[in-house]
């Protein structure tokens, strides 16, 4: 077969498809002309913020959901003819990976065998195949339900790979999964697209992964703002781009940045801050910038989330640059320690799920909690909270120890969860109104603290919306306000920004950052890796334990000395750490 | 390669490819009920339960009613006349001296009526000229048994008078001599026909109640997108959930019939294979009903709900099970036409009591078919291969 007379041959084409859902009274455009053309043995990236279309582009796709206008052309066949056929050459990984977590891996793989009518003689060898590509060998027998986060992810993709398909298409297939797993299943679409000339299309929320396919379809409310391959993304953009250090603190450093005229974006990256300027802007003619004490500003080469940000920045007319100012008035508390803990354990039957952690966290600091899933981050979140009693150790909040006075301890603290825990169905004010009074707010206080909220994180225009409706923007902002109602002096935040696409996690942080100078002490969990440079300090929990805590650049020193060579970024210093780990 | 594949695709569709997806599906559906105890427990801890309740704590027969005997001048025929009801198994009557007490014992639910023989009664009875008062006082809260207890009470009176009369060596002087017979369940015992009824109440759990909630269960998680996007045809996903959820529900049907006859001992009069037929015919209609609601409700709390509000609430109360249909308002009775229930109900305690009798087995059968037939229709119709 001639190779590059194979690479021109398109796999899927999409000529002008709109899709709209009604819901309701209103119609949502879910696509909007969508045109584009995957060529055959590449991988393509679905990129957007939250809600731009990315699934229903996926479903569509696949002849789940019919498009109102347009055609889709999958291997020279149009779908719309041929709706089985779609379903013989494609594999497909929903978002919670199908599986049936009642039975067993080799029960899913053989259900899966079954629907894909893989002939009984192939099985073993395709079998044997798909297990040592996800090294899932010893765990045939397991239930799917009882695999991590990671194994299910590897198992999901085993059972649409069975058939072997000529075009795979995965949803989000890295959410909620962790850095070594990330990096598995990469390594496995990578060996499929050389090895079997498979054509992939992945919808994904992390920037790095689409920086290593093909081509990059950016979505944005339905419609494709770009697509190219990822350096197409940044062309416009070399020389605007930056890596500034100062004697100012990182934190501290980027909200200066980020307030400065003619900045387009700040954030923190390692040990600097990374800024991209808007056209016609230099850093060191603006006087904001130049004035910043110690400052070094390098001209660096743009990547991907560059080109991103830029672009939905030109899309929603400007990011709100501006971080919120608050003055939520700590009470004055002995300086120093605000939680202490002290090796704590909790076990759950015979399993411990925290065994022996030790930290401690001081006041107006941002603290991060970071590690896989199930490595016990939610566990030691709740214990904090007073939500569960420790099995041993010890541990304070406020100096008020949470065996004794749990529910004098949770009064000084803001509890934020990761699906917000607001009303849907109720109003912006409402919401308000409720969780001041589940604070026993009353009379002018109650009033005084809502008013707060509407002003401080500019509520008052949506006050009256429906909050289930609410752009993610702005939930995130009543959530938060809801959970600082009785001005807590702790803060506490359990995966914010988990499924949270790259701009909305920019916003979250900047009132965190705010906060935070403010005097609040924050304690966030996060498996967002280029998060954690955000904290001022943090600790890496692995199966309980936490090998390893200090200040960023503390725990990619300690990762390098394991490594033996020096580690710039937080995933490598993660992967190196939690590898060590399981060595022991 | 090349032929690989070609050889492939020619074997997704041709029927080895439809039967070995089926068993696919199948499989994985017993897999998933034995794994879940929930589903273990509808099909078979339930059926136990509900045979149970039915058949040791309900019973619509009013026995032993507690009844406060009033005898305000005690003779023979009073002694005798109290001891028809001391020797009757409906009654357990008490003793009270005084109308008052009496009274008050109903008022306080201790006792369920009271016969009140007054003063006068021997001597009224002795005149022979105008009939002897005897007063029969019922709780009318409870208007079944009150009805019952009054109906009891006049026949012990009725025998009681003949018994007199024939001592006397006069015939008594009652013009019509009722003798009456009841057919079929000669002891009128309510389990006769409650238990029986209670196979159609439990294959509507079984066959509508869990179908749609293991349906809507695939929704919920997400399987049912995968399943869709593999290439199975949703006739096959259909028949996968239908074999399991068959077999199950004749499984539950079994257990219960077989508990019926032989810890029961309800007759089974008729042929055993007519029940399983007219079974399996019930239980593709629930099936139906099943399938149906989840193609409408894609979460199981909903999906639950809708079942019980549509499939076993009426399987319980509209289909004569514990109701008669006739005593319904017009309304009602014109609805129970489309319960499925109704009609397997009528041959469930044809076939228990009466034995084959075609001339309502056939009809109602006919009814069954053409429900199971609508339903699975529009399940099936309602079912695309598609999410919106």
């Amino acid at each position: 077969m001639n190779e590059t007379a194979a690479f021109q041959k398109s796999a899927l084409s999409f000529n002008a498809v709109c899709k709209t859902f009604v819901e309701g009274k209103r119609t949502i455009p879910a696509l909007v002309n969508v045109t584009f053309n995957i060529r055959l043995g590449s991988i393509s990236s679905l990129v957007g913020p939250d809600g731009a279309g990315k699934t229903t582009l996926i479903r569509v796709a696949l002849g789940l959901l019919r498009p109102e206008q347009g055609d889709i052309t999958l291997f020279d066949t149009p779908i719309a003819s041929a709706p089985s056929y779609v379903q013989t050459v494609t594999g497909y990984m929903p978002q919670r990976f199908g599986l049936y977590e009642d039975l067993t891996v080799s029960e899913n793989l053989d259900l899966y065998a079954d629907l894909q009518g893989v002939a009984s003689d192939e099985r073993p060898e395709r079998y044997h195949e798909l297990m040592k590509m996800t090294n899932l060998q010893n765990f045939t027998s397991r239930l799917a339900g009882r695999l991590s986060g990671g194994m299910k992810q590897k198992l999901g993709l085993a059972c649409t790979l069975l058939s072997s398909p000529k075009l795979l298409l995965l949803d989000e297939p890295t959410v909620g999964v962790d850095p070594v797993s990330r990096r598995e299943l990469w390594s496995i679409v990578s060996r499929l697209v050389e090895e079997k000339h498979t054509t992939v299309l992945l919808s994904t929320a992390y920037l790095d992964e689409a920086e290593r396919c093909d081509n990059i379809i950016l979505l944005n409310e339905g419609r494709i703002l770009d697509q190219g391959p990822p350096d197409s993304f940044t062309r416009g953009l070399q020389h605007r781009i930056f890596e500034i250090t100062s004697d100012l603190n990182k934190r501290r450093l980027q909200q200066e940045l980020q307030s400065a005229e003619g900045v387009l974006d700040a954030v923190i990256q390692g040990d600097l801050v990374r800024l991209v300027m808007r056209e016609g802007y230099e850093p060191k003619k603006v006087k904001k910038i130049y004035d910043i004490h110690g400052i070094q500003i390098d001209s660096v080469s743009p990547r991907f989330e560059d080109g991103y940000i830029a672009m939905l920045d030109a899309e929603k007319g400007g990011l709100d640059a501006q971080g919120v100012e608050f003055d939520t008035a700590v009470k004055e508390t002995k300086d120093g320690i605000v939680i202490a803990v002290d090796h704590i354990k909790r076990r759950f039957g015979d399993f411990y799920a925290v065994k022996d952690v030790s930290f401690q966290v001081f006041r107006g600091e941002v603290f991060g909690l970071l590690g896989a899933n199930g490595a016990g981050k939610t566990t030691t979140f709740r214990m904090l909270c007073g939500m569960l009693p420790v099995s041993e150790g010890s541990l304070s909040v406020s100096g008020v120890d949470l065996r004794t006075a749990a529910a004098e301890a949770r009064a000084r603290v803001g509890y934020m969860s990761q699906k917000f825990s607001l009303y849907g169905s109720l109003s912006v004010m409402q919401n308000l109104r409720f969780f001041s009074s589940v604070y026993d707010l009353t009379g002018r206080r109650r009033e005084e603290r809502i008013q707060w909220a509407l002003d401080q994180l500019e509520l008052a225009p949506v006050k009256d919306a429906s909050s289930g409706e609410l752009p993610l923007g702005y939930k995130q902002r009543l959530a938060l306000s809801c959970a600082l109602m009785h001005e807590p002096d702790i803060l506490f935040l359990d995966e914010p920004t988990s499924g949270v696409d790259p701009l909305a996690r920019r916003e979250f942080w900047k009132h965190i950052n705010a906060l935070s100078n403010s005097g609040v002490t924050v304690l966030v969990t996060t498996h967002f890796l280029e998060e954690a440079e955000y904290c001022d300090r943090l600790a890496i929990m692995v199966d309980g334990e936490i090998p390893a805590i200090g200040t960023p650049l503390e725990i990619r020193t300690q990762a390098g000395t394991i490594a033996r060579e020096p580690i710039v970024s937080m995933e490598e210093a993660f992967v190196t750490l939690i590898r060590e780990q399981s060595k022991n | 390669m090349n032929n690989k594949e070609q050889g492939k695709n020619l074997n997704q569709s041709g029927s080895g490819a439809t039967a070995m997806r089926l068993r696919g599906i199948v499989r994985k559906e017993f897999l998933q009920i034995m794994r879940d105890p929930s589903s273990i427990a509808i099909a078979f801890l339930m059926p136990v339960l509900l045979l149970l309740l039915f058949g040791y704590g309900v019973s619509l027969d009013a026995e032993h009613v507690p009844v406060a005997v009033v005898v305000e001048h005690s003779s023979v025929h009073t002694a005798s006349l109290t001891a028809k009801f001391s020797t009757s198994r409906y009654f357990e009557p008490v003793f009270i001296t005084s109308l008052q007490e009496a009274k008050q014992a109903l008022i306080n639910h201790k006792v369920d009526g009271i016969i009140y023989l007054k003063s006068d009664f021997s001597r009224i009875l002795k005149t022979g000229y105008e009939p002897a008062p005897i007063q029969v006082i019922l709780n009318g809260v409870d208007s079944n048994t009150a009805r019952l207890v009054s109906g009891y009470v006049q026949g012990i009176w009725a025998t009681w008078i003949e018994e007199l009369a024939r001592e006397q060596g006069s015939r008594a002087s009652m013009p019509v001599n009722l003798q009456h017979r009841i057919w079929f369940n000669s002891q009128v015992r309510s389990q006769n026909f409650l238990v029986p009824g209670l196979v159609a109440v439990i294959m509507t759990l079984i066959g509508a109640l869990l179908t749609a909630m293991i349906v809507s269960r695939e929704w919920e998680r997400g399987t049912m997108e995968a399943l869709m996007s593999t290439p199975v045809a949703i006739r096959e996903i259909l028949l996968g959930k239908i074999i399991p959820y068959f077999v199950l529900g004749m499984g539950g049907m079994l257990l219960t019939v077989a508990l019926t006859v032989w810890l029961f001992d309800v007759p089974l009069r008729g042929s055993f294979w007519i029940l399983v037929s007219t079974s399996a015919l019930f239980l593709l209609t629930a099936l139906g009903m099943g399938l149906f609601i989840s193609t409408i409700a894609r979460n199981q709390f909903i999906a639950g709900q809708a079942a019980i509000i549509v499939t076993f609430l009426p399987a319980f109360l509209l289909s004569g099970f514990i109701f008669d249909i006739e005593s319904m308002p017009a309304l009602v009775q014109a609805i129970t036409h489309i319960i499925a229930a109704r009609y397997f109900i009528m041959i469930l305690q044809t076939v228990f009591l009466a034995g084959n009798v075609w001339s309502v087995i056939i009809p109602n059968a006919f009814a069954l078919l053409v429900l199971a037939i609508i339903f699975l229709g529009l399940s099936r119709f309602k079912s695309y291969k598609r999410l919106d």
